[in-house]
């Protein structure tokens, strides 16, 4: 699985600073100084196997433009890769009868399974407020709890705690200052996914700024699948539930009979 | 992949988690001793341990009774050769266990969808595993005592009392009674629904059931309870399988592969200790895991919120 990262690196910036590089589909020339993306992965499908131990996607690119670099604020980078969006139940306990049992519980509507963001200076520089909140790239505007019950007091508590929650397991990030951008032109940042992580399609989305505004947006997706063995199982699991049950029985009492044939050989023999 | 993978990760399909395949191995491995020294499946170490480990608790009850299919098959092959097993009182538990195990999803199912599961199962592991920890404990302590002032102890006495008053009664040539079949399927039914709802074969339950409830001899108890198990555990994977898509085979194989060597090993080592001592060890361990699951509902738990799927599954 190892690519030859380097070359396939280097491949793409000859590409992108020759200025040959096809026209990406999703680029939008948003600011005046018609500033694009040209984008590179280093892979653009993660394939979870038997042994996947969490991954790490190189993200560069080059800052295409027609006219020279425009003066005042510098160009900076936002790098977010989201993960699938689907809604979270979230349960808080409380002390009842002496023991503690989940009460009260929210239905946050949508909220993505792994989401990680890079930013090339700290994030409040990067991106103003308003602009924020119209490409919501905040870890807590990547949730959408609009439709929330509001009659459980304080339902922004449950949005935190999913925050919370996931930022412990690894799947939530937010890294500050490691987009490296070099000449205004190029850049790049390594993604790290962890090995608890869920199949779908995972987005990557690269926004330019300049003075704390989205100067050019640019979407590609990640395929995040389990392959092989994993991939079977899985299938197996759900589509045909029944026979995935006997083969798990089969597996089972060919195990408990072949231990207990080959010790009573070694017992024997 | 980008990292090596020297200290074999293992993703596994269905828990969607990954994990260390030696420290399922060796989990197994020392669940599989302690149970081929006490005579027990293990299931009720091995649920918790997985539940500590971070197999979502779902998951981990449905692998666990496939995997106490696969140890429960390897123990009553040697029953059978020895022919300590009572078939015919298998089968009346089990017409209970089936019953009783289709009870037990159809509760599972009711509280999963009401986020309630993870405190019934834990509060079924705190009652019975204190019950039947410190009853073993009293009554091992009580053998000790009686083999050092009498040089041996008594055998339990049969009971003859509302059992045998009961209708419906049955000849069971194996296990030398002839009683009325209520009460073993009312046991099959207990049990069925523990092993359903815990993620456990039920030995520890059916087994004291059998000798002092039912009156069976103690040679045929064991042989016939892993008889029953066997049959129970594979209709609860089965339910569970179709109903909730929640058995793991790849976490059931890496667990039964530790699990049947440490078996062995562990028949061995129990050959060295007296009955009554590896009794008062085996309720020790029942009190301690008790203690821990119990703690953990009395005191305030670090992260008051939990996140499940929407919809119920």
């Amino acid at each position: 699985m190892t690519r030859p990262l380097l070359q396939s690196l280097s491949l793409c910036l000859s590409l992108a600073v020759g200025a040959l590089a096809p026209l990406p589909s999703h680029a939008q020339a948003a600011g005046k100084a018609g500033e694009e993306v040209v984008l590179g992965l280093s892979q653009d499908r993660v394939a979870i196997t038997a042994d996947f131990d969490g991954s790490e996607i190189l993200i560069f690119g080059a800052v295409k433009r027609e006219t020279p670099i425009p003066e005042g604020p510098s160009l900076q980078v936002i790098v977010a890769v989201s993960g699938p969006q689907s809604p979270v139940t979230v349960r808080r306990k409380a002390k009842r009868l002496g023991i503690w049992v989940n009460t009260d519980s929210v239905l946050v509507d949508s909220a993505p399974s792994f989401y990680a963001i890079a930013t090339s200076a700290p994030f409040s520089e990067v991106i103003s407020d308003t602009e924020d909140l119209r490409y919501r790239v905040s870890i807590a505007r990547a949730i959408r709890s609009v439709g929330a019950a509001m009659n459980i007091q304080g339902a922004q508590d449950f949005a935190d705690a999913v925050v919370r929650i996931r930022e412990d397991r690894g799947l939530y990030s937010l890294r500050e200052n490691t987009v490296a951008v070099d000449q205004q032109t190029l850049f790049r940042t390594a993604i790290e996914m962890p090995s608890d992580l869920t199949e779908g399609h995972y987005t990557a989305r690269i926004l330019l700024t300049r003075d704390g505004k989205v100067v050019s947006k640019f979407e590609t997706d990640i395929d995040v699948r389990k392959v092989g063995l994993e991939r079977f199982l899985y299938a197996m699991s759900r589509e045909k539930p029944f026979l995935y049950g006997l083969m798990s029985l089969a597996i089972a009492i060919a195990a408990g009979w072949g231990a207990s044939a080959a010790f009573r050989l070694l017992r024997n023999g | 992949m980008l990292r090596s993978n020297l200290f074999m990760q293992v993703y596994l399909p269905i828990a969607e988690v990954s994990v260390n395949a030696f420290l399922l191995l060796g989990l197994g491995g020392i669940v599989g001793i302690l149970s081929g020294m006490f005579g027990v499946g293990g299931g009720f170490l091995m649920t918790p341990l997985l539940f500590f480990i971070g197999i979502p608790p779902v998951v981990a009850v449905a692998t666990e009774a496939n995997q106490i299919v696969a140890s429960s098959f390897s123990g009553v092959l040697a029953h059978f050769r020895r022919r300590t097993v009572d078939i015919k009182m298998g089968m009346v538990l089990q017409v209970g266990g089936l019953i009783g195990a289709a009870v037990g999803v159809v509760v599972f199912n009711y509280l999963k969808s009401l986020g309630q599961v993870d405190l019934l199962v834990t509060l079924c592991y705190v009652v019975f595993l204190g019950v039947v920890g410190t009853l073993m404990f009293i009554e091992s302590l009580n053998a000790i005592f009686k083999s050092k002032r009498a040089g041996g102890a008594l055998p339990p006495r049969r009971q003859r009392g509302w059992v045998h008053a009961l209708p419906f009664k049955m000849r069971f040539r194996t296990s030398g009674l002839y009683i009325s079949v209520i009460p073993p399927i009312l046991v099959g039914v207990a049990v069925g629904i523990l092993a359903a709802i815990m993620g456990v074969g039920g030995g520890f339950i059916m087994v004291p059931a059998m000798i002092y409830i039912l009156g069976m001899p103690t040679k045929v108890v064991v042989g016939t309870s892993l008889f029953q198990i066997i049959l129970v555990t594979a209709f609860t994977t089965m339910l569970h399988a179709t109903t909730n898509y929640t058995v793991d085979i790849v976490l059931a194989v890496l667990l039964l592969v530790g699990g049947v060597v440490g078996a062995q090993i562990g028949t061995r080592i129990g050959v060295y200790l007296k009955a009554e001592q590896l009794r008062i060890l085996l309720a020790l361990m029942v009190m301690v895991v008790c203690a821990k699951l119990g703690l953990d509902l009395l005191l305030m738990p670090s992260e008051l919120y939990s996140l499940g799927a929407a919809g119920g599954h």
